[in-house]
């Protein structure tokens, strides 16, 4: 593998990402998934980072998953999306950040079409004013909030108390990295690093001390894909797929994986326990599974943060290997405790992945 | 597979591994019949098979499955040949379809796959 | 004595100078490489028959005679219209009267890097047909990166050609031949090697071609019909996607070395040159001239002609036909003038 071939197709595909005073939207379904990283990305960009992050709680999901299983229409979607821009034109904002990849597809989908049909653009602010009385400006910047930690990975780690290293080898940590299709698969130049060898989340483990993983099947699909799991029938392609993956970088033997989408971890998380209780195979050592992460998540552990306020107790596939190796405290005891201090109690064991440290 | 507590199973891969396909019928039928190696896959042989008018057979695909080390398919679809040679007619290239047919067989009966 | 500049020291520039010579024309060829040869220069065998390319332009060279002054290196700045034909300027502020211009500016090759999916410059065993040309001419032996002998080799039609989202949809016409050519080669220098071939159809357009393509099946080259969609690298080994399209499947094949078969496209050099000679250039980029069938050496514009690939892809021997066929319509012309 050579590196300068890489460096040849990223410098190709560099964006402006702004440097302050962001409007953020989240995701409409990274609360459930993983309910931390965004908690982890407004503390970062507010207390780590001193940024200016804006939220206006009358924001609403993009309908994006609405538009692609085909429910909401383009022209509903865009006035949806119109009202977000608006939300920010009025609290005096200029750069959109978007905490979710579906979402950012969308709102890049709308401003490429805005951008060469004028004319759905003028639709767009008249269906605004009918139904809202509102009026918008575009933003000047849009960026995915990965792009945002991606802009500020080097200062994270230099504010940070561990690298992705083995604590006791020194050895730099395995990670595949995954990107969500619509970061820059639709529009390639609004990706950091392209389509085919996309360079945000390999910069943060890199600068963050670990190594990529360079897997044959790292271009295939993470299992999600709206049409084959929203529709049941559909979900053996799905999890088939996740599968494909996991035997492909099973011989790389992976400290864990790395996401930039909310669709990502959450099947190459779950699926990895499906696989385990119908065919009994799991893809860690010992019988563990993968570690999946966000990178909100896997900055938040560079940055010390502690792995419960992250949120990692509700992975599907336990994430103390990973710790263990970094070398980042944990006390199992308060693992499934609410954040009001009350015993949640513990889940279920699942029959073949390995879930529990003692079991 | 568990289908019953989940309502759907993992798809299996249709991918063809070439890198670890069964090719050793393949060996036999070009040691035995070399004039295989020219096939174009044009289709002739097939357009003009009598048993492929009234049954699936088709030399062309026979042929695929061979190189692609498909053997269970192979082992299906030239049972229905019927030996009567008018796809050697038909070849452009020359080969002699008929032997190739043969050769099969006899490969098949060689590797113990006519068995299974 | 007439003087006729020509553009280009391939071999269709090489070829029309020597033509123009002997017919008694004064001859000034630019190339702006350090020397002459072109593309041809570079390779080592030559389809069909797999003779030294080195040969080809012997030939060529032997026609030359005093007549023909060749300047390498040679920039050129302007083209202006004198009272009695042209005025070449080059960078360095000399100017070349010229009462006829021959374009032969030729093609360069398909940058590989352009499809990104199959990891040229990136992957260490991806490699194009113009390296292996380079291999075979320099090195004599194939290796893969860490310097073992590749067990198995694929090649890959139609990297650049046939290709909206590379830019390009017309087809290169060379590259199935030398895919062809190469692999024999492949097979011959190690005939334990396993050679695939992925290809979307075999056009085998010219003399001897199908032969060649026929000895290819002969010796057990594996043809493959499906345009490979991406490739990746899987500990130095190169892993292949195709659809088998007589299958209908998809397919995994995993080679050691993989060899792009680039096509050709319209050098930069003549769309700046086209835009100061005022003659049109098609969609493909190539220049027109005013009738692909009668005229494939005028461009509409007195005095300026056309040789070679500059009016498209082109093998060695249409090249040559086409540089004399060039030569006379100049030598014509300069009589009438």
């Amino acid at each position: 593998m050579k590196k300068e071939g890489k460096e040849y197709i990223w410098k190709d595909y560099q964006k402006e990402i702004a440097e302050d005073k962001y409007f953020y939207v989240r995701s409409c379904v990274r609360q459930n998934f993983f309910p931390g990283s965004e908690w982890a990305f407004q503390k970062i960009l507010r207390e780590e980072l001193k940024k200016d992050l804006f939220e206006n709680a009358a924001h609403t999901s993009c309908t994006g998953i609405g538009y692609h299983t085909e429910i909401v229409p383009f022209e509903t979607m865009m006035t949806v999306v119109a009202r977000q821009f608006a939300l920010m034109t009025e609290a005096g904002y200029e750069h959109f950040v978007s905490s979710c990849i579906t979402s950012f597809g969308i709102y890049s989908e709308i401003l490429e079409t805005w951008e060469h049909f004028p004319e759905t653009e003028a639709r767009a602010h008249q269906y605004l004013k009918e139904a809202t009385g509102r009026d918008f400006i575009k933003p000047k910047n849009l960026a995915h909030t990965g792009d945002i930690i991606y802009k500020f990975r080097k200062e994270i780690v230099a504010k940070g108390k561990y690298r992705l290293v083995h604590h006791q080898t020194g050895e730099p940590l395995k990670i595949v990295e995954h990107i969500g299709c619509h970061y820059s698969k639709m529009f390639p130049h609004r990706g950091i690093g392209g389509a085919e060898y996309p360079y945000v989340l390999v910069g943060m483990i890199e600068d963050w001390g670990g190594k990529v993983v360079d897997y044959p099947e790292r271009r295939h699909c993470c299992g999600f894909g709206f049409r084959q799991y929203i529709v049941r029938a559909n979900r053996g392609y799905s999890i088939a797929c996740s599968r494909k993956k996991f035997e492909s970088m099973e011989p790389y033997h992976p400290d864990a994986i790395l996401t930039n989408c909310p669709g990502c971890p959450m099947f190459l998380d779950r699926w990895q326990y499906a696989i385990s209780e119908m065919e009994g195979k799991t893809y860690g050592e010992n019988g563990h599974g993968i570690p999946v992460l966000t990178y909100e998540e896997l900055a938040g552990l560079v940055l010390g943060y502690d792995p419960w306020d992250l949120g990692l107790q509700v992975h599907q596939v336990p994430v103390e290997p990973l710790l263990d190796k970094i070398g980042i405290p944990y006390d199992p005891s308060k693992k499934f405790l609410g954040k009001d201090g009350r015993d949640l109690g513990r889940p279920e064991a699942p029959h073949f992945l390995k879930f529990y440290k003692e079991s | 597979m568990k289908k019953d507590k989940w309502g759907y199973g993992i798809h299996p891969d249709r991918q063809i591994d070439l890198d670890n396909a069964n090719l050793s019928l393949l060996e036999l039928v070009r040691q035995s019949e070399p004039s295989y190696n020219l096939c174009i896959a044009c289709g002739s042989c097939a357009a003009t098979c009598t048993a492929g008018n009234l049954t699936t057979i088709s030399l062309r695909r026979i042929n695929i499955y061979l190189q692609r080390g498909m053997i269970k398919e192979l082992r299906e679809e030239i049972r229905r040949c019927m030996l009567c040679g008018k796809c050697y007619l038909a070849c452009p290239r020359g080969v002699n379809t008929r032997h190739v047919i043969i050769a099969i067989h006899e490969a098949l009966k060689a590797t113990g796959y006519e068995e299974l | 004595m007439r003087q006729v500049v020509i553009i280009g020291g391939g071999v269709a520039g090489l070829e029309a100078a020597g033509f123009l010579g002997k017919m008694g024309h004064q001859v000034v060829l630019l190339e702006k490489e350090k020397a002459v040869g072109g593309h041809v220069g570079k390779w080592d065998r030559l389809f069909p028959n797999r003779r030294q390319g080195s040969e080809v332009m012997d030939f060529i060279r032997k026609k030359m005679d005093e007549k023909v002054s060749i300047i390498t290196e040679a920039g050129i700045k302007s083209i202006d219209t004198s009272p009695d034909g042209y005025a070449v300027v080059l960078t360095n502020g000399e100017a070349i009267r010229a009462d006829a211009i021959l374009l032969a500016t030729g093609f360069e090759l398909f940058d590989a890097r352009k499809k990104e999916e199959y990891g040229y410059g990136i992957y260490d065993n991806v490699i194009t047909s113009a390296d292996l040309e380079r291999i075979f001419r320099e090195e004599g032996k194939i290796t893969t990166a860490d310097g073992q002998a590749p067990q198995k080799v694929a090649f890959v039609h139609c990297v650049g050609s046939r290709d909206e989202k590379a830019g390009n949809v017309y087809c290169s016409k060379v590259c199935c031949v030398t895919g062809v050519k190469q692999a024999i080669e492949v097979k011959e220098m190690m005939p334990a090697a396993k050679v695939y071939s992925f290809y979307m159809d075999i056009r085998m357009f010219d003399r001897h071609f199908e032969e060649l393509y026929i000895e290819a099946q002969q010796q057990g080259i594996t043809f493959i019909r499906g345009r490979l969609s991406e490739v990746y690298e899987d500990q130095g080994k190169v892993q292949c996607k195709v659809e088998d399209t007589l299958t209908g499947k998809p397919m995994k094949v995993t080679v050691d070395l993989l060899v792009l078969l680039v096509g050709f496209m319209p050098s930069p050099e003549t769309k700046r040159l086209a835009g100061m000679l005022k003659i049109n250039i098609g969609s493909d980029g190539f220049v027109l001239p005013i009738d692909g069938h009668i005229s494939q050496n005028e461009t509409g514009v007195p005095g300026i002609f056309l040789a070679g690939a500059v009016t498209g892809p082109k093998c060695i021997a249409t090249t040559l036909s086409d540089a004399r066929s060039a030569a006379l319509q100049i030598d014509q012309y300069l009589k009438t003038k």
